[in-house]
């Protein structure tokens, strides 16, 4: 495989008394689609915020695109791409006002960017949207196109927190076959997820219970070393052990 | 740079969208104006008061006369009965009771003093001041006259006293609106400035979208430009509004020069925002940092000598003021557009809130971080 994107090597998160994030070491390559899972209050998010440069390590070591997430997260944020369960359009602007803001702010300008986003809406199959608000779309199309704007400017990595919460499967099946194309592409994704049918697509996959990866392997080897079918088998075979509940 | 063309395109877009927010950033504004200059007065009109007069002389009947001839009061009760007349003082039928003693006239012909009692309902304390000190100056008036009398009866010289002739300046006519018109305008951009930008950004915090710009290369200052321009711009373009409002509408006299206070505000308009500004920093939702906005708004207003002036308030409120924005802007407003002052006289005051407006942009800035933790 090629060079590593994301190193961390007991990376931790303490809020006050309760560590977070506890000790976490991966090596993410390029191109690779990387599944991170756990359970709700496992440490999903705030172990994602931090590779994101959204909130800073209490300890460990971690860099992203080759840079510290210590002391060059704003360097970080220019290589990345990011899409958080939260939605972050804007309700009230277009898909078009949409796309073309966030290429803005990733540095991309004029003709590339009117390219570019053209390209985005046909590819998107938006054309007959494009003056509707972007709140009044289907929360799968937003969800299309919020991946969409998240990778605009080609970015290494693409960090997708829970992209495909509350739709239907095919429209998730869409989704992935989106996140496909970007991998294709050479992006390496990170993403976290609760469908186990969605952690089977994934190149490779880790499990995290309260804090920790407790599993990290290929979905196939994960299955082989549990002796179950199914990825949803393994993950509730950990997860069970979980002393945190939501958080 | 760019980026901050592409923040402030999407501003704009996001306002001129909201159908909802545009009569208020613009037609509101025209309102308040309107309905507290005209409603913020302190002029005293026909003020209903009780009569008992147990000495039913020519004299106290002059007085009478005298009182209701100015047009400032009219007389709704006469009799004899001075409980009845404090019921209808204590129900606020009347505001003021004349009780005019036996043997009033008797005693003034004779040259000697007499008392004269005023009940005044002190309710609504600065109408009751008002209240006494036009009765006060129609009864000198009427006392003046009849001491002449006197002296002329016993052929003495006229009794001489000091005569008060008061010479209003740079409002003649003592005329509220003038007075009233320039701090209102203050409180509207005050309003505006305070309210719209620091919400704006607290806002996209509830929604979500401020955790996609934080993973965006934008910068804070970028992002805080982004946020301070568009609403920098409505703020101005509606004091222009009232402005124009307050000179062709309410006809102020503009002395001064119109280029120092648009310089002024702008600079005012900056230290407001950083103020909104801050306050987006340390609130979670809209909710929040409404109530704060609001809270200093209506300490800044009520201590900051618009309806009350500063100088009757007690040191500690005085110096209080100092450290309150609207009270100098509402200054130098009155003192540019109603005295004519220019740079020599408000420059101070000027470099105040320049150095208010760069120590708050500071904090803020300081305080808004892309990172948690």
């Amino acid at each position: 495989m090629a060079d590593s994107v994301i190193v961390t090597k007991d990376l931790t998160r303490v809020f006050g008394d309760f560590t977070a994030v506890d000790a976490i070491t991966m090596d993410i390559k390029k191109g690779e689609i990387f599944g991170f899972l756990g359970a709700n209050g496992a440490g999903k998010t705030t172990a994602m915020k931090m590779l994101t440069g959204l909130l800073t390590p209490s300890s460990g070591e971690a860099s992203v695109s080759g840079y510290d997430v210590f002391t060059e997260s704003e360097k970080i944020k220019k290589r990345i791409g990011y899409m958080s369960q939260k939605f972050s359009l804007y309700d009230d602007l277009t898909p078009m006002e949409n796309i073309q803001f966030y290429g803005g702010v990733y540095g991309l300008y004029g003709k590339e960017l009117k390219q570019k986003s053209e390209e985005l809406i046909r590819s998107l199959g938006l054309q007959d949207k494009r003056s509707s608000l972007v709140g009044s779309l289907p929360l799968g199309w937003k969800q299309k196109l919020a991946f969409a704007i998240s990778i605009i400017h080609d970015p290494g990595i693409v960090f997708l927190d829970e992209p495909t919460g509350g739709v239907d499967p095919i429209t998730r099946r869409q989704f992935w076959e989106r996140i496909y194309e970007a991998s294709d592409r050479g992006i390496t994704v990170f993403v976290t997820t609760h469908y186990m049918d969605e952690a089977e697509y994934c190149d490779r996959v880790s499990i995290m219970v309260d804090g920790r990866i407790e599993a990290m392997d290929s979905p196939e080897g994960l299955k082989a070393s549990f002796n179950t079918s199914t990825i949803e088998d393994v993950f509730i075979q950990l997860a069970r052990k979980a002393e945190r509940g939501d958080e | 740079m760019k980026t901050v063309l592409f923040l402030l395109r999407k501003e704009f877009l996001q306002i001129f969208r909201n159908k909802g927010m545009l009569p208020i950033i613009f037609v509101l504004p025209v309102i308040q104006l309107m309905v507290l200059s005209f409603a913020a007065t302190y002029e005293l009109k026909e003020v209903d008061f009780a009569l008992v007069d147990y000495d039913k002389s020519i004299y106290s009947q002059e007085l009478i006369q005298k009182l209701q001839s100015t047009g400032y009061f009219a007389m709704r009760e006469y009799s004899d009965d001075a409980d009845a007349m404090l019921e209808l003082l204590e129900k606020g039928d009347v505001k003021l009771i004349i009780r005019i003693p036996e043997g009033f006239q008797e005693a003034l012909t004779s040259g000697k003093s007499t008392d004269l009692q005023l009940i005044i309902d002190a309710v609504d304390g600065s109408t009751a001041g008002l209240i006494q000190s036009y009765t006060n100056s129609i009864i000198n008036d009427f006392n003046q006259e009849k001491l002449g009398l006197i002296a002329s009866k016993y052929s003495m010289a006229p009794v001489s006293m000091v005569n008060l002739k008061t010479v209003n300046w740079y409002n003649p006519d003592l005329d509220y609106i003038t007075y009233m018109v320039p701090g209102i305008l203050v409180v509207l951009v005050s309003m505006i400035g305070l309210f719209l930008s620091g919400m704006n950004i607290v806002r996209e915090r509830e929604i979500g979208t401020i955790e996609q710009l934080n993973v965006t290369p934008i910068t804070k200052y970028q992002f805080m430009i982004g946020k301070l321009v568009p609403f920098w711009i409505i703020g101005m373009i509606d004091l222009l509004i009232g402005l124009t409002l307050a000179r062709f509408g309410f006809q102020i006299p503009f002395l001064g020069s119109l280029f120092t206070i648009l310089v002024i505000a702008g600079i005012y308009l900056i230290l407001i925002q950083a103020m909104g500004l801050f306050i987006s920093t340390i609130t979670d939702t809209q909710q929040q940092a409404m109530f704060i906005a609001w809270f200093f708004m209506v300490v800044f207003i009520l201590m900051g000598g618009l309806f009350t002036p500063i100088e009757s308030m007690p040191q500690w409120a005085q110096d209080l003021t100092k450290v309150n924005p609207v009270a100098y802007f509402i200054k130098i407003m009155r003192m540019v557009l109603l005295k004519g002052a220019g740079w020599a006289e408000v420059y101070k005051m000027v470099t105040i809130l320049i150095l208010f407006a760069f120590g708050l942009i500071g904090i803020s800035i300081n305080r808004y971080k892309k990172t948690a933790g």
